[in-house]
């Protein structure tokens, strides 16, 4: 199988990723550590998957790199900068989150979804926010959708405009939180196919997934996780056809 | 039959009923009206800053929050009435003169916030959390996502609980009379008692019941009615589609597909 952007690399909108490290992060749920010592290189414009089973903490780890939960001990370094110096709100203009359950605003048009934080966070004029919008609905394929209502939408176009919702505020890197757990079989490739244009346009991607084949063909690195540390951690190759550790074997053993 | 009679004579004496009706119609339910209406104002008011105080982050808010509704929503209506309506009579009589009639108000809005409060909070938090990160993952700070977004979705929720608590105080209203108030200011309730004591009589205060369901009954059936709506959904069904309208559409490029490309 094979990702191909919707748009043309060459006539999309380019981003500019930033680099992201996690140094020893620890993240923790009252007394339980649920993510132990993680460290983590993303070079800028580079994919990262993270690949393991439920509760192995991956979902733990997009939280803290944007501060959604707060990191019990260790940094992340969001462009070379730690992120836990800074305001948590001017570190998540800067960093885009795409959730299972896509979270849309229910009563915004998809256009509406796209243009309130343009409008509200980064103080865009209201025509200004509603043109950049409209551009980013139109690069997920949505264009003529643009005055729906979520409901009105499947799941797969309700993921297309959350997309185009972190994308709007020009993010420096992006997290995917098993952005197609949630789709219609049918629909998964469609929203594949767009985060790896996104790829292939520069985006810093940090993506929590269940899709090995995406991972293995999209990927700059994988990591394996496991009751809240990294097992296992290398290209695509190595961790799918050289696994080093027993427990990344049992894991491929069963999930390909 | 003479019991039947008596029955009659007593609750539905046409003739004590229709004369207390001008008086029902033009004196009480306008006050019932008037000070009903201006305590729901006030109390959808002091209920929305008690809600967003009751979930706040910061217990320095939500602990008084919590006070303040156990507090109006634990005392009886008549006690809380009574207390404010003559504790702070001196004050209201520089604000407002004598009449006992804003305090009332006032009582009826203190108690009336306790539970507009209530129903706020548990709209707000029905909520899924998942607006409120997907709010702050863009960078909305707590203030903007609650404003723009989690807030105005729990009110819509919350409108036939609201409706609901419009006919408790409207029926509380008829508690202000307590405080002695002017002929002119008498709500639907003592406009009947009075009459009531008059004639000797129950028939005026049977009337004056029958105002009150006239404007509780269609109101309670009007909750029923967005109750279900809300449930049900406005979607409209629609046609079987196919899965593939939508894989085009992400996949702009025709396929190739064999045999027809010669």
């Amino acid at each position: 199988m094979t990702y191909t952007s919707p748009v043309p690399v060459t006539d999309g909108h380019l981003y500019a990723g930033s680099s992201l490290e996690l140094r020893s992060l620890t993240m923790a749920y009252g007394d339980i550590e649920v993510l132990r010592e993680v460290s983590l290189d993303v070079a800028p414009g580079t994919t990262t998957c993270i690949i393991g089973p439920s509760g192995s903490g991956k979902s733990t780890l997009l939280r803290g790199v944007n501060r959604l939960h707060e990191p019990k001990s260790g940094d992340v370094l969001l462009a070379g900068e730690s992120v836990l110096t800074q305001k948590p709100d001017a570190v998540r203009k800067r960093i885009g989150l795409v959730f299972q359950h896509f979270n849309l605003f229910p009563d915004h048009t998809a256009l509406e979804n796209v243009a309130l934080a343009l409008r509200n966070v980064k103080g865009l004029s209201k025509a200004e926010s509603r043109r950049i919008a409209n551009e980013r609905l139109a690069e997920v394929g949505l264009a003529e959708r643009a005055d729906h209502r979520p409901r009105d939408l499947s799941g797969g176009q309700q993921q297309r405009v959350a997309i185009a919702r972190a994308l709007a505020m020009e993010p420096e890197v992006m997290l995917f939180d098993e952005a197609t757990s949630a789709l219609d079989p049918e629909l998964v490739k469609g929203v594949l196919n767009l985060m790896a244009g996104l790829a292939q346009r520069g985006m810093t991607m940090l993506v929590v997934t269940h899709e090995m084949g995406f991972a293995r063909k999209v990927a700059d690195q994988v990591v394996f996780m496991d009751e809240g540390r990294v097992v296992e951690a290398g290209t695509p190759g190595d961790l799918f056809d050289r696994p080093q550790s027993p427990r990344l074997q049992r894991f491929l053993s069963e999930v390909l | 039959m003479d019991w039947l009679d008596n029955i009659i004579k007593t609750f539905l004496d046409f003739d004590a009923m229709w004369q207390v009706f001008p008086q029902l119609l033009g004196v009480g339910l306008v006050n019932t009206l008037v000070i009903s209406i201006w305590a729901t104002v006030i109390g959808i008011v002091l209920g929305m800053v008690v809600a967003i105080m009751g979930i706040s982050p910061s217990r320095w808010l939500r602990i008084p929050a919590r006070i303040y509704t156990d507090v109006f929503r634990g005392l009886p209506a008549i006690l809380t009435i009574l207390l404010i309506g003559q504790g702070f009579a001196r004050f209201s009589q520089e604000l407002f003169g004598p009449s006992p009639y804003p305090l009332g108000i006032l009582a009826l809005s203190l108690i009336a916030s306790a539970y507009i409060g209530e129903i706020f909070r548990a709209g707000i938090q029905s909520v899924d959390r998942g607006q409120l990160e997907a709010c702050r993952a863009l960078g909305m700070s707590y203030g903007k996502a609650m404003r723009l977004v989690v807030v105005p979705q729990g009110i819509r929720r919350v409108l036939p609980a609201l409706v609901n608590q419009f006919i408790a105080i409207v029926k509380d209203s008829s508690l202000v009379y307590f405080l002695g108030l002017l002929v002119s200011e008498r709500e639907l309730f003592r406009v009947g008692q009075d009459a009531a004591v008059l004639t000797g009589n129950l028939s005026p205060l049977v009337m004056a019941g029958l105002f009150y369901l006239v404007i509780t009954v269609p109101l309670t059936h009007l909750v029923n009615y967005f109750d279900h709506r809300f449930r049900t959904g406005r979607r409209k069904a629609t046609p079987p589609k196919s899965g593939l309208d939508e894989v085009e559409e992400v996949n702009p490029t025709p396929t190739l597909t064999y045999g027809s490309n010669t």
